[in-house]
């Protein structure tokens, strides 16, 4: 089959934004994002305007997860487009108002590219999570990113992430809630500085050729072995805690009971653990989540 | 070497407490553990061990406190403040705490407080105590340093008069936190937590060794005592971060840290140095909790003390000696170079 150069054609990305503080605790990108507040030099690219943001204020100065609900799972239909009140809870007003400065889906005045930055407990490195495996903007920066970092990818809705379209989650760890390390900073910035450059390269008209991905597709979620009570009786396996990205096989230990004993994977092929425990999780009852290895081919962008 | 022996009471009562800091989970879940397995109560031969949750109501969120950090609650002022309504949930706390595990400085009080905790810093396992004087936790520290082969074991002191100690070990006779790091706030490692395990086991089984009569030698023991917290460069306006602790000192905790090593990163590159004049060896390096209290790392000397060979009161013997607090503070006030001779056979009140 003679193959005709079939380049996807994509609006100029004029109007960037870089999320920082969704968690409040999460220090990285509330470090970078105040940083760019101040100074936003370093992300100045031409011809793009680039916003850095803080969206949850109120649990960055908490220095907490969240104040009365999860600003990452906010973004849903029924939560925006509910009547604005003070009865709401804090984050489902402040997604309106995000929605409302960034948004809405589908309109002129939505923002093109959305960065969201996150840090985790587990041993994840860098990972960017796309809300879908369609997106061949999306695919083509993350294919560009790559060579300069460790980075895997992870589709964002099979994690029950709610958000805006256009938005990537940049997620950097292991650290811990609460603190900045400086080399978990760096790669952060570093990832973020690519992504610019990518969206720089693209607006001046430069085509990206065909490339593929090699991404990890969520397939299920697993929890702590719990008591009657509810109280988590085990923990991740010292096989298990840290190696995330690593297969594992059927038989493969997974948990480690309180009293010594072993539970092991029974799944029925080999899967790829990540989120291997991440603290913000164990009350979302989710120890570690299985994923799926795919390579994802997307084909050549350009300018419209 | 020392050479003289010391005879102390038994320990008859010993508290193990976890979740003072309700997020640090090794605690919470060891505690957990054990009053599912065990009465709150523990009698056995040789010593009974009350087991308690300090913090339930941060233990519930998860969160290191809900109003006030419990382990800043047992000074003396503290838990003698009269009770309002306004009261904060964790002074109330320390208050009952206080009446069940002392009270802090009277002869009621538990002989021995044991207090888990976790820190984000990797410090391995740390005893940390207000005397480095008391032969009791320094015995159980050499025992431990001896039993546990996977992870370092150390003594921190905090130089303190009692009435000024304001953590939840100060209210026992004898009392120590045992940290452990690195582990996030919020979630449990398993190499940690069965490190946790382990070292109260050992300690549990020194307890009983020790109030069945057996006797444990002198020797020499290194200690580190707190010099100084040093915290982060903050921008003069917002009090923000300005720097982060330096990649070539995260994670080095109880690595000497000399003039001119590098101390902080700026956001802008630059390295800032450590710019005492005596080296002095790090700890709580990047500990999560300690940025609101304006603490990026603390500062250590380390030397070594001579601990003199210790067994317990025999029957017969009670009320012969002098109980350990009381050495401890005739010590205090004995005048260099003299030593004190207190040889089971030598009659009391000879000093």
């Amino acid at each position: 089959m003679t193959s005709i150069s079939n380049v996807s054609c994509f609006n100029e990305a004029r109007r960037v934004a870089i999320f920082g503080g969704t968690h409040g605790n999460e220090m990285s990108g509330i470090t970078l994002v105040n940083l760019w507040i101040k100074n936003g030099k370093e992300i100045q690219r031409k011809g793009v305007e680039t916003k850095p943001f803080i969206t949850n204020p109120r649990a960055v100065e908490k220095c907490t997860r969240y104040v009365d609900t999860d600003l990452n799972r906010a973004f849903t239909t029924e939560n925006l487009s509910a009547p604005s009140g003070d009865d709401l809870p804090y984050e489902v007003k402040r997604a309106q108002q995000i929605n409302e400065i960034f948004g809405p889906k589908g309109s002129p005045d939505a923002y093109d590219v959305i960065f969201d930055l996150h840090n985790t407990t587990s041993n994840m490195g860098c990972t960017l999570i796309l809300e879908s495996s369609k997106d061949h903007f999306n695919l083509q920066m993350m294919h560009y990113i790559k060579p300069a970092l460790d980075m895997v990818y992870l589709e964002g809705l099979s994690l029950d992430l709610v958000c805006l379209e256009g938005l990537s989650l940049d997620l950097v760890g292991p650290q811990p809630q609460g603190v900045l390390r400086s080399n978990i900073f760096e790669s952060m910035r570093v990832v973020l500085k690519h992504a610019l450059d990518f969206i720089e390269l693209f607006n001046e008209g430069l085509e990206f050729p065909p490339c593929s991905v090699d991404v990890f597709r969520v397939w299920d979620k697993m929890d702590y072995p719990r008591d009657t009570n509810g109280n988590i009786i085990a923990m991740v396996h010292p096989n298990l805690q840290d190696c995330d990205w690593e297969p594992l096989n059927p038989g493969d230990p997974m948990f480690q009971m309180f009293d010594g004993t072993t539970v092991r994977y029974e799944g029925v092929g080999t899967v790829y653990p990540t989120f291997i425990n991440e603290a913000a999780y164990y009350e979302k009852q989710q120890a570690f989540v299985t994923t799926r290895r795919e390579t994802l081919v997307a084909g050549a962008i350009k300018k419209a | 070497m020392e050479k003289r022996q010391v005879v102390l009471p038994t320990l008859s009562r010993v508290a193990v407490c976890g979740g003072t800091h309700g997020n640090e989970l090794s605690g919470v879940y060891l505690v957990r553990e054990r009053l599912k397995k065990k009465k709150v109560v523990e009698e056995e031969e040789h010593v009974s061990v009350v087991t308690v949750m300090s913090n339930p109501r941060a233990v519930q969120h998860c969160r290191r406190y809900t109003e006030t950090d419990l382990n800043r609650c047992f000074t003396r002022a503290t838990l003698s403040s009269p009770v309002t309504d306004k009261t904060p949930y964790e002074i109330v706390r320390s208050q009952e705490l206080n009446s069940l595990l002392g009270p802090k400085g009277s002869p009621e009080a538990t002989d021995l407080v044991c207090d888990l905790h976790n820190t984000t810093a990797n410090m391995g396992l740390c005893f940390i105590a207000y005397s480095d004087r008391d032969w009791i936790s320094l015995h159980i520290y050499r025992h431990l340093q001896r039993q546990m082969s996977g992870i370092p074991v150390r003594f921190l002191h905090f130089d303190l008069p009692l009435n000024e100690a304001y953590s939840l070990d100060s209210v026992g006779k004898h009392g120590f936190a045992i940290e452990i790091g690195p582990q996030a706030h919020g979630l449990v490692r398993s190499n940690i937590l069965s490190a946790m395990q382990e070292g109260v086991q050992h300690m549990l089984d020194w307890v009983r060794l020790f109030n069945s009569g057996a006797q444990f030698e002198g020797g020499q023991v290194e200690v580190y005592t707190m010099v100084k917290n040093v915290d982060y460069p903050r921008d003069p306006e917002t009090c923000g971060l300005t720097a982060a602790i330096h990649p070539q000192l995260q994670d080095r905790d109880f690595c000497l840290l000399r003039p001119n090593d590098p101390l902080f990163q700026t956001f802008s590159g630059e390295t800032l140095k450590y710019k005492g004049t005596e080296a002095l060896y790090p700890f709580f390096v990047n500990e999560c909790a300690y940025y609101e209290k304006g603490i990026a790392l603390s500062l250590a000397r380390q030397r070594s003390v001579g601990i003199p060979s210790i067994r317990s009161e025999r029957e017969g013997e009670r009320g012969k000696f002098k109980s350990a607090a009381e050495e401890i503070e005739e010590e205090e006030t004995e005048e260099e170079g003299s030593p004190i001779e207190m040889e089971c056979e030598k009659q009391s009140g000879s000093l």
